[in-house]
């Protein structure tokens, strides 16, 4: 998804003033960005707590500015200049952070954005946006930069399968219709089910959304997702993030709070480490349950 | 000059006073700054400047020192450090373009104030920022991030002052982190650095005249012009009792 990051941040320079600050990553991804911007393309450097308050100062001489690095280094490192400088401040940076969930796979745990979303949704009014697919990318560029909220734009790899074709962009979709039971899912890992789920007949698999943004708000929950989940027997949900703070902890707080009936309910999500052993991002999954026979094999 | 001493005066006692009739401590760091924030504001800054209090904890000299500029009622005062105040011990945004942002965490104001720096330089906006901060604060690893950021951009919209009191939270600069030379460590940074009496508004001036886009830094003293506070650890801290308060004022008549 790196690669999609440049085309549209330079389209949407032409609409918003914007400046971009990189924390010396984007190697043979942010070249074209860096020719487009040109003296708005700033490298700060390997001092990501400076790139963070420098961003707030940015964005306080109104300027709009987006800030890139590897996630963990994009919302743990810094994460006082972002409580502080920006969301003290109601300053409007945006933070994009590659990687998410074991993304990085075996560069080790430093690497991992494993509880991202789950820190960031503390700071009120955070956006959160965790793109499926790379075509998710342009729109959601183009809404955060036309909201005045900080927001956080967590990017990982695209897994959609080969012959089928990203839904059109929108908060919530249902990605594959099934008669069966429903399944919510946050992130790239949603293309692994697709694929996986797409030959079953659609008499008895499950039904499959898709989450990109949070925080949940009961107005934006689609009524036939509601619909949908009256009829199950069980709602699957599935995250490669720990359990808390994460999708599960949010959409089931909403849910109940607006008296729906929840049936059986399966979490699949991130569990750290439990081999203490590292591996690639398939590697992670597998061993959190997170891959889509396992999940599959628990939820059915 | 003469004008800004009495201003300076009349200035520090209702500073005491807001402190005294709170019962609220910090009143040393914020001697330390009184003079160079008073001189700022009146005899330097201009109307698009900004000014960033990094060293957030001396937020009762801010207040006083926009009181002292018509910014700040009597009223306002008043609520200092109480319920429902929009003067509490750190400076809070949002409401006065004068506090532009947050401070009291250390380590903050001196990046934003690049950014801002940053922003107007490449805006091509008129303006500049004066950020202060203390000492003790340079052991926060984000202003070197933020020194290396400075060096590198040379941003000549942006001057930083140091409040350098050589008294921080439990000891002396010295003592806790060996940063009595803090000089000396920032001149390696090739930025211009003057070093100045942080009590004298004539050298305050000139230095800021002097010192765009670089480092002044202003030899100062913890609770300075009040005898008993003077150098003293615990004035971070302490509020002052009746008699400490009356010979704290009669101690500011006679500068």
């Amino acid at each position: 998804m790196r690669n999609e990051i440049p085309p549209a941040l330079i389209a949407l320079s032409k609409e918003i003033p914007l400046v971009f600050l990189t924390g010396d990553l984007g190697f043979m991804a942010l070249e074209p960005l860096k020719e487009g911007l040109g003296n708005r393309f700033i490298n700060a450097g390997v001092a990501e707590q400076n790139m963070m308050s420098v961003a707030a100062g940015l964005a306080y001489s109104g300027l709009q500015s987006w800030v890139y690095s590897i996630a963990p280094f994009c919302y743990a490192r810094p994460f006082e200049q972002i409580r502080n400088d920006i969301c003290l401040n109601k300053l409007s940076v945006k933070l994009i952070g590659n990687g998410g969930g074991y993304a990085y796979g075996s560069m080790g745990g430093t690497h991992h954005a494993l509880e991202d979303y789950g820190v960031l949704l503390t700071l009120n009014p955070f956006l959160i946006f965790v793109p499926a697919f790379s075509e998710d990318v342009l729109p959601i560029i183009f809404k955060m930069g036309r909201s005045s909220k900080p927001c956080y734009l967590r990017l990982g790899k695209s897994e959609l399968p080969k012959d089928m074709s990203a839904p059109s962009y929108s908060a919530w979709r249902c990605v594959l219709p099934g008669e069966g039971s429903v399944i919510v899912c946050m992130g790239p890992l949603v293309g692994e089910l697709m694929a996986s789920l797409c030959f079953q007949p659609v008499e008895t698999r499950p039904e499959l959304w898709l989450v990109t943004e949070m925080p949940l708000s009961w107005e934006t929950i689609p009524e036939a997702f509601l619909k949908k989940l009256s009829k199950s027997k069980k709602l699957g949900i599935v995250e490669e993030h720990v359990a808390q703070g994460g999708l599960a902890h949010h959409l089931i707080y909403v849910l109940i709070k607006n008296n729906v009936s929840l049936p059986a309910v399966f979490h699949a999500h991130a569990k750290g480490y439990p081999s203490q052993t590292y591996g690639s991002q398939q590697f992670h999954r597998r061993e959190c349950g997170l891959d889509a026979p396992a999940i599959l094999e628990a939820f059915l | 000059m003469d004008n800004i001493t009495d201003k300076i005066r009349i200035a520090k006692k209702r500073l005491l006073q807001m402190h005294f009739e709170k019962k609220m401590g910090h009143i040393g760091g914020n001697l330390s700054a009184l003079d160079a924030m008073m001189t700022l504001h009146h005899e330097v800054m201009q109307t698009e400047d900004k000014f960033i209090l990094s060293k957030g904890h001396s937020a009762g000299a801010l207040y006083i020192t926009l009181w002292s500029l018509g910014r700040l009622t009597e009223e306002d005062l008043k609520t200092f450090h109480g319920e429902g105040t929009k003067l509490p011990g750190h400076p809070v945004p949002g409401w006065l373009s004068e506090i532009p942002v947050a401070t009291g965490s250390l380590g903050h104001g001196f990046p934003v104030a690049l950014g801002i720096a940053l922003g107007w330089r490449l805006s091509h906006k008129p303006g500049h920022i004066y950020c202060l901060m203390s000492d003790g604060e340079w052991q926060e690893g984000s202003n070197w991030e933020a020194l290396i950021f400075f060096a590198h951009h040379r941003l000549p919209n942006l001057t930083v002052l140091v409040d350098c009191n050589r008294l921080q939270g439990f000891g002396t600069t010295q003592e806790v982190a060996s940063m009595s030379q803090l000089q000396e460590k920032l001149a390696a940074f090739n930025l211009k650095i003057i070093s100045v009496e942080g009590h004298a508004p004539s050298q305050i001036k000139k230095a800021l005249d002097n010192t765009k886009g670089g480092i002044v830094m202003l030899n100062t003293v913890k609770g300075a012009g009040i005898s008993f506070m003077e150098n003293r650890m615990e004035w971070h801290y302490l509020p002052m009792n009746q008699a400490q308060y009356d010979q704290a004022l009669m101690e500011v008549e006679k500068i």
